[in-house]
């Protein structure tokens, strides 16, 4: 079933005015990022991905946990925890899978995080097909594809002037009165369906065997030499959709002050360091493998998956051209030795 | 634990006492306001707490006190960094944040009918001597064969809690043995590292579990020695220390391989430890 984009947009405008409605828009420069739309006209279509990843809207990149005055010897806290209904619209298949790693981080056997789930539980997720791929996309290699709709309420393929529409979940169907007037599929359009749900990346790497692979890995001298040009800025791990470290910090002024967490990453050396100054993590070489044993076997073994989406914006936003696919096959050519 | 886990109750500090001779380690006596909070609040030895000083941060330390010890938390706490030298310099009666408890606990079950050596070097006592209070406990006593502590400083002023110490000498419950590194004016106790004091005191392996913690220097040079005592590695227990956030399992920084510190922590046996990276 189908839509037309005029109908959509119609529709689009009228949930903006109930929602909070985050959608990919371009700058001036062309860079294309998520952020807060009032109408449809203002959404940019035809984009690849956007620079940086639409975890922020449930993991913002800086939060005020809770709040606080000080009184003489007593103290007040506040929960500082606040939501909006939302609608995220435009979500790549690469950052919706995401989302679906970042929830098994968020609630694991013991705890659940309130911040993310109230966000997450709140929020309308509304997913639309890779027409075009990058040169750095690997999406196909990481077990999905460019139209996957896993991680969506609800899934959209652009047909040009219309969409096709599938509604998923729960979440989604509470939408779906207002996609009223829905059409079925011309003989044409089902032939673009099929070529958008065929279509692989160019780009390609081979993970079958990476977590056992890492699983003697670990003092492998594969790692001396891998990180030699990273100049440890951690781009990758802040567009990365799929990272979820963070800091807890205290901002104060006189005697009222917030509890606050800001994205951090495993490739910064204080990330790890005691207050004894003793770093389990103090060199490169280590936070590098880190990052790689973290992704690609640490992960698997506590979630079930790999915690790359092959979305690439690691590689894009490295400024030494550290590429994540060549590590992935640089793992893969080196010989284990048997000690 | 409340529903939102980085929601802090509060607790007030009613005793800030100087712990150590060097004046680098306080106890923190912390006061339940009430029965509600005291009752989430359900631990175990081995289990630790993040602890807010407003104003400075949050950090995480072990708990001190045994759930045999109601109204209160202890924290005997070194002064490193920027939250431990808020504490330190706080006065009697502020309020403090306490989330908690966290982490897994010494495996006092498995220590049902079996005897335990605790093994404590420099300032990571503190929740060795929550366990051996635990199991102390008139109500626990029966549960556990002999009960053996080791204990040792640099030098006599930098052992903690001394009037305790001073008791258990006595206290037909429990087997202890304090040692400082170099030999000084007043003390008749032994003299030697952990190492060599264990060494000599030769616990029988035979039905027992060792819990050790202390400088990882002196575990390094501990470990052998009880596995010459016949000690298997499933049967050898450490707590380990890293730095955290969230203690939640979240926050990504506290791992070694696979296992979070905060969460699956911070109490190992050697066996699992051989099984992680060497990372910590």
């Amino acid at each position: 079933m189908k839509i037309s984009k005029e109908k959509f947009g119609q529709s689009f405008d009228a949930l903006a005015a109930e929602y909070k409605t985050i959608a990919p828009v371009s700058d001036a420069a062309g860079v294309v990022n998520y952020e807060a739309v009032e109408s449809f006209s203002e959404v940019k279509q035809n984009y690849l991905n956007s620079k940086l990843p639409p975890k922020s809207f449930f993991f913002p990149q800086h939060e005020k946990l809770l709040s606080y005055v000080k009184e003489g010897k007593d103290v007040t806290v506040k929960n500082e925890l606040k939501v909006e209904k939302t609608i995220l619209f435009g979500v790549r298949p690469c950052d919706a899978k995401a989302f679906l790693l970042l929830d098994t981080v968020f609630k694991n056997d013991m705890f659940t995080d309130p911040y993310y789930f109230e966000r997450r539980d709140n929020t309308v997720v509304i997913g639309v097909a890779c027409n075009k791929i990058a040169p750095t996309c690997f999406c196909s290699s990481m077990g999905f594809s460019p139209a996957s709709s896993a991680g969506a309420d609800i899934f959209l393929i652009d047909l040009g002037d219309s969409y096709q529409v599938e509604i998923l979940t729960e979440k989604g169907k509470a939408l779906a009165a207002v996609f009223p007037e829905l059409v079925e599929l011309t003989v044409e359009d089902q032939t673009l369906v099929d070529t958008i749900k065929s279509a692989q990346t160019t780009s390609q790497v081979d993970v079958s065997t990476i977590t056992s692979k890492l699983e003697k890995f670990f003092d492998h001298s594969y790692w001396d030499t891998l990180q030699e040009k990273c100049i440890g800025c951690n781009s990758c791990t802040f567009s990365c959709p799929t990272c979820h470290c963070f800091d807890i910090s205290e901002e104060v002024r006189n005697n009222k002050g917030s509890r606050v967490r800001t994205w951090d990453g495993c490739m910064a050396p204080l990330f790890t360091l005691h207050a004894s100054g003793h770093n389990p993590r103090d060199k490169k070489k280590s936070r590098w493998r880190q990052r790689m044993m973290h992704k690609f076997n640490y992960f698997v073994h506590n979630s079930g998956d790999i915690s790359c989406v092959g979305c690439g914006r690691c590689i894009k936003s490295c400024p030494v051209n550290l590429d994540i696919r060549q590590v992935i096959d640089g793992v893969n050519k080196a010989e284990l030795v048997v000690n | 634990m409340e529903q939102n886990p980085y929601l802090p109750i509060k607790m007030r500090l009613i005793k800030n006492l100087v712990e150590t001779e060097d004046r680098n380690i306080n106890t923190f006596t912390l006061e339940f306001l009430n029965k509600q909070d005291e009752e989430n609040f359900k631990y175990l030895p081995g289990q630790f707490a993040e602890i807010s000083a407003f104003g400075h941060g949050e950090a995480p330390f072990g708990i001190a006190t045994s759930p045999t010890e109601p109204g209160i938390l202890k924290f005997s706490v070194a002064k490193v960094g920027c939250v431990s030298n808020a504490l330190h310099l706080m006065e009697e009666g502020t309020m403090v944040g306490v989330r908690g408890p966290m982490g897994n606990s010494y495996p006092i079950e498995d220590f049902k009918g079996k005897n335990v050596v605790i093994i404590g070097g420099g300032f990571a006592f503190t929740t060795l001597r929550s366990l051996a209070v635990y199991m102390m406990d008139e109500k626990h006593r029966a549960d556990y064969g002999d009960i053996t502590v080791i204990y040792g400083a640099r030098n006599p002023g930098l052992l903690l809690y001394k009037d305790e110490l001073a008791e258990w000498e006595t206290n037909p419950n429990i087997n202890l043995v304090t040692t400082i590194d170099k030999e000084c004016d007043g003390w008749c106790q032994r003299v030697g590292f952990i190492p060599t004091i264990t060494e000599q005191v030769a616990p029988s392996s035979v039905n027992s579990y060792a819990v050790v913690c202390g400088p990882p220097v002196m575990i390094k040079y501990t470990l052998p020695v009880l596995e010459k005592l016949n000690f298997p590695p499933e049967r050898i227990i450490t707590s380990l220390e890293m730095r955290m956030k969230c203690g939640l399992g979240i926050c990504g920084r506290c791992n070694i391989g696979t296992e979070y510190v905060c969460k699956d922590g911070p109490v190992f046996t050697m066996a699992q430890l051989k099984e992680l990276p060497s990372e910590y």
